[in-house]
């Protein structure tokens, strides 16, 4: 293990580059669906996915429409001209000998995404995303002397989006991840289904002494934003441990082994792939012109870097900034913050209900048992009305709770929620004559707990007013029973 | 050989069968017929007779049942082999693909067979379409009509010669860099490349993607134009096509020649250029001239530079379209490879033949790093300014004229052993496939006995002016060479 001192004395050095499998309904370049989640081998294919002799690729539209919207989530905009390129090996996964992908020019430079790291934001730079098909899948059954290839993944369509070299910890890579998950997100571009796939993720870590770069390695296909930081972390353990007995690091690609919770060396000493890059002639340059980037940039939903800021001045912290974002991607029935956005001119309801999203509807929804069929933007106008009854003194801030809670469970609301609250027996009375009554029996009924209070001992009034609380049945207002009772004690 | 021809036009055959003259299936026989009895000139690799017959039947009942069946009910033609087509292998003439049956059909032929063509056969090939002559196939050579010892010119020098030899009314050959126009030249026939993107390459085996285009070979102009015309436009297969004139492609009257424009590039009239090809040329061009043309000379100075950029970009696009015949799916794959690298490696070095390995190794060298930068992307960038020149000098003339190669056919063997002597014959055609504008051939009478071919150009996308001009200039050349031979008879 190294030591927290020797590790202080080396700079680390990550950069990400991350394939984002598109949601389209069909491939980058073949009419042949697109979803091979529960697909039998090879039946998603065409003479286009096969290489077939004579097949040409036809460009999905689509494709370049979620490329473009994904531009604008990373901090760019889409290029008004970008082209394809063929880059040359031989795999039996990849039919036509070469992969197509966006080389020489691609559909996005450049671009921003901003992190969130102990509170603090940094941005981390963007060199470029560009479109290009996945290649098929190659399995090797043990024991047996033949492989088998499966083409369904041929061709779907997947945006490599690269980043600077702009990370320097683990937990700064694992944000980074995290980051791009919601971006792909929010900005609707994928499924972004971590489990089969549709984000792998290889991380390039190095370390130095100096001012000039380490030798790097790569590591490959990471699912998850937790074997990011642990690939990095393991990564910038084993090479500061290399560098310290003196050693080199080997340039090389490696991969990650969840059970062993280590990388391990893939390929030995990397060889200096020759590609032959050469533009794809059978696909005409994409040329997107103003009115298309326009329609496009207007019709993309705020990202998360607005929401924080949004949510931060709303007088929200870090936390539950976090827990309102990262719940805006988790099921497409719940949309918190549209309709925050809806009420956010109302500044202290806007912070209100995102606290009670927050406390109480987020927790009662990632409890599994409680399976809700309405849809929480049909439950606005109960927020509404319970933000009235409790501004109006009419409900407890603990009563509140326990009504939202209650109306979660229903798959309909109450006509009218204040008239539901006080069956319920929820409501508070504020009525001053009936908790004067009250405040009188109570007086009358602790003659000691009275006196102590004339005599200026004030811990009493609590006492006195928990009486009254006990009495109305939990329906007092205690604030006006407590000002009730210094009335008639002081 | 006779120099008349047993078939009428392509419109007259298509009217007689759909009016119930003639029958589509005694046009298949007879189509079947001269192909058996022309054997020698190893024309076709194989017919589709059981499919072809079937369809002749077809449309046979729907004529009979009162359909109109199309605008070529019934017009047997060939196909190159590098076309996909239903009714037998396709092999693109090479062992690679031998066994390889099309699980879909080329836009082209589906477009044909929409208006009730037949295809009744499949043409030889330098294979892959790398070459000049047809020696490059891997079964066989295809022999010239006038002199069997000598080559019909390639690669679609099996579609040529089965269109000289009346096999059918016209075929389907390609033209990357003059493989319809000069077989065309050498055989004795009218050969047509359109502009680049006219015609779909979906179900074509390519070639080199940025200049392969769908050749069409016929004996006249009109025929050409009129099969043409039923192929152009955009194809949601192919997203280079372009869209066709909205007017047919068909000629409809002669055109006059008159006040036409005609530029002759010196730089193909020039050194290297066979006498007796130029001398015919030139009384193509004296009779153009004659009818009202105005002949001019013109000078494309970068031309010189074309055949080394064609032999740079075309080979660096055939090693990648070459790729996928890796031996896995389809096609031939050694059987006895125990394991994937000799698999690849063993497949791919049986089946491909020495051009095809010649041109994948140019192509892959002057794409690797450190020589990317100095062939392929010099090479572009002369392109570049040889599609400058072009455009500026059809600023000026209506049309481009010239022969189509230095020599007439040359003899079976001749160039074998000289790779750079046979890329030598494409030196009048790669300019065009460059440039991607459309040019035709039309016979220009013969040098000591071998057909010469003139060689038309105009701009982009002026494939109907081309050819209705083209049709006058046929009609023009052969009424003079007619009466000339009569005189020679009379005298």
């Amino acid at each position: 293990m190294v030591s927290a001192e020797t590790r202080k004395q080396y700079t680390v050095t990550i950069g990400i580059e991350c394939h984002v499998q598109l949601k389209t309904a069909t491939k980058l370049f073949a009419a042949v669906s697109n979803d091979a989640r529960d697909a039998e081998p090879n039946t998603l294919i065409s003479h286009i996915c096969l290489g077939m002799p004579g097949a040409l690729p036809v460009l999905n539209e689509h494709a370049v429409e979620l490329a473009s919207r994904a531009a604008f989530a990373l901090g760019s905009k889409p290029s008004p001209f970008s082209t394809f390129d063929r880059k040359h090996y031989f795999y039996p996964d990849l039919p036509l000998g070469y992969q197509i992908t966006q080389f020489y020019q691609p559909i996005v430079l450049g671009g921003t995404v901003t992190i969130v790291i102990d509170g603090q934001e940094k941005q981390i730079g963007i060199t470029r995303a560009h479109l290009e098909a996945d290649a098929g899948k190659n399995t090797h059954p043990t024991g047996a002397d033949y492989s088998l290839v499966d083409l369904n993944r041929a061709g779907t369509p997947l945006l490599e989006i690269v980043s600077e070299p702009d990370i320097h910890s683990a937990a700064e890579a694992r944000a980074y991840a995290h980051e791009l998950y919601l971006l792909m997100k929010y900005a609707d571009v994928s499924d972004a289904d971590l489990y089969h796939g549709n984000m792998r993720f290889d991380v390039n870590v190095s370390v130095s002494k100096t001012n000039e770069l380490g030798t790097r390695t790569e590591t490959k296909n990471l699912n998850s934003f937790r074997s990011v930081e642990k690939a990095a972390e393991y990564e910038i353990n084993r090479q500061i441990e290399l560098l310290e007995k003196g050693q080199k690091i080997d340039q090389e690609t490696r991969g990650w082994d969840e059970a062993k919770q280590k990388t391990l060396s893939q390929r030995g000493k990397e060889q200096a792939h020759d590609y032959r890059y050469m533009p794809e002639p059978d696909i005409p340059p994409v040329e997107l012109d103003e009115a298309f980037i326009e329609r496009i940039f207007k019709s993309l939903p705020a990202m998360p870097s607005d929401w924080r800021q949004k949510l931060t001045s709303l007088g929200l912290d870090a936390s539950q900034t976090a827990i309102l974002i990262d719940a805006e991607v988790d099921s497409p029935v719940v949309n918190y913050l549209p309709l925050l956005e809806k009420v956010i001119s109302d500044k202290s309801y806007a912070k209100q209900l995102a606290n009670w999203f927050v406390n109480i509807e987020i927790p009662f929804r990632s409890d599994e048992a409680n399976i809700v069929e309405l849809p929480n933007e049909a439950r606005a106008p109960m927020y509404h009305a319970v933000y009235e009854l409790v501004t109006g003194n009419k409900l407890s801030s603990s009563n509140a709770k326990l009504l939202i809670t209650e109306l979660l469970g229903h798959n309909s609301l109450p006509e009218s929620v204040e008239k539901y609250a006080d069956e319920q027996g929820l409501v508070q009375v504020s009525d001053t004559g009936e908790i004067e009554k009250i405040v009188v029996d109570v007086i009358t009924a602790n003659p000691a707990a009275a006196e102590d209070v004339r005599n200026g001992e004030m811990k009493a009034i609590g006492f006195l007013v928990g009486q009254v609380m006990k009495a109305s049945q939990g329906k007092a207002n205690p604030g006006l029973a407590q000002e009730l009772l210094r009335k008639h004690l002081m | 050989m006779s120099t008349e021809s047993k078939w009428p036009s392509v419109a007259i055959i298509a009217a007689d069968v759909q009016s119930g003259k003639i029958t589509a299936t005694e046009l298949v026989k007879q189509a079947l017929q001269t192909i058996e009895d022309k054997k020698e000139y190893q024309a076709v690799i194989a017919t589709t007779a059981d499919r072809a017959l079937e369809r002749a039947k077809e449309i046979d009942e729907q004529i009979a049942s009162g359909s109109n069946v199309g605008k070529l009910a019934g017009v047997p033609f060939i196909a190159k082999d590098n076309f996909l087509v239903f009714g037998s292998e396709t092999t693109a003439a090479s062992n690679i693909l031998k066994g390889f049956d099309a699980p879909y059909q080329s836009t082209a032929i589906e477009k044909l067979e929409s208006e009730g063509a037949i295809c009744v056969a499949k043409a030889n090939l330098d294979a892959f379409g790398h070459g000049g002559s047809t020696e490059n196939s891997d079964f066989f050579t295809t022999k010239n009509p006038h002199d069997t010892e000598r080559v019909p010119g390639g690669s679609s020098g099996g579609s040529a010669v089965a269109v000289v030899l009346d096999m059918v009314p016209f075929a389907l050959g390609t033209d990357t860099g003059g493989s319809s126009r000069q077989p065309a030249s050498f055989s004795g026939c009218v050969g047509y490349k359109p502009t680049y993107g006219l015609i779909s390459r979906s179900g074509v085996i390519a070639m080199a993607s940025s200049t392969d285009t769908i050749g069409t070979l016929a004996r006249t102009v009109e025929d050409v134009a009129y099969v043409v015309d039923v192929m152009a436009g955009r194809d949601p297969l192919d997203s280079t096509t372009i869209d066709r004139d909205e007017q047919s492609y068909q000629v409809s009257n002669a055109a006059s020649l008159k006040g036409k424009k005609v530029g002759v590039i010196k730089e193909y009239m020039g050194e290297g250029v066979d006498p007796g090809v130029k001398q015919a040329i030139e009384a193509s061009l004296e009779v153009l001239k004659k009818a009202g043309a105005e002949i001019v000379p013109v000078s494309l100075p970068s031309l010189e530079y074309s055949l080394g950029v064609y032999y740079i970009v075309v080979p660096a696009e055939i090693s990648s379209n070459l790729s996928r015949y890796d031996g896995q799916r389809y096609g031939y794959s050694d059987a006895d490879a125990n394991n994937l690298d000799t698999s690849y490696t063993s497949s791919r070095t049986t089946g491909f033949g020495a051009e095809a390995k010649r041109r994948i190794m140019t192509g892959a060298y002057v794409l690797s790093s450190g020589y990317y930068d100095a062939y392929y992307n010099k090479a572009q960038t002369v392109r570049t300014k040889l599609i400058q020149e072009f455009n500026a000098v059809l600023e000026d003339v209506d049309f481009l004229a010239g022969p189509t190669a230095p020599t007439t056919a040359f003899k079976i063997g001749q160039n074998t052993n000289d790779p750079l002597q046979m890329y030598l014959a494409d030196v009048m055609t790669v300019g065009a496939s460059l440039v991607g504008i459309p040019a035709l051939v039309v016979p220009a009478g013969k040098a000591a006995g071998l057909p010469v071919g003139l060689q038309l150009m105009t701009k982009q996308k002026a494939d109907r002016m081309l050819l209705s001009f083209g049709a006058a200039a046929q009609s023009a050349i052969s009424k003079e060479i007619s009466s000339k031979q009569s005189k020679e008879i009379e005298t």
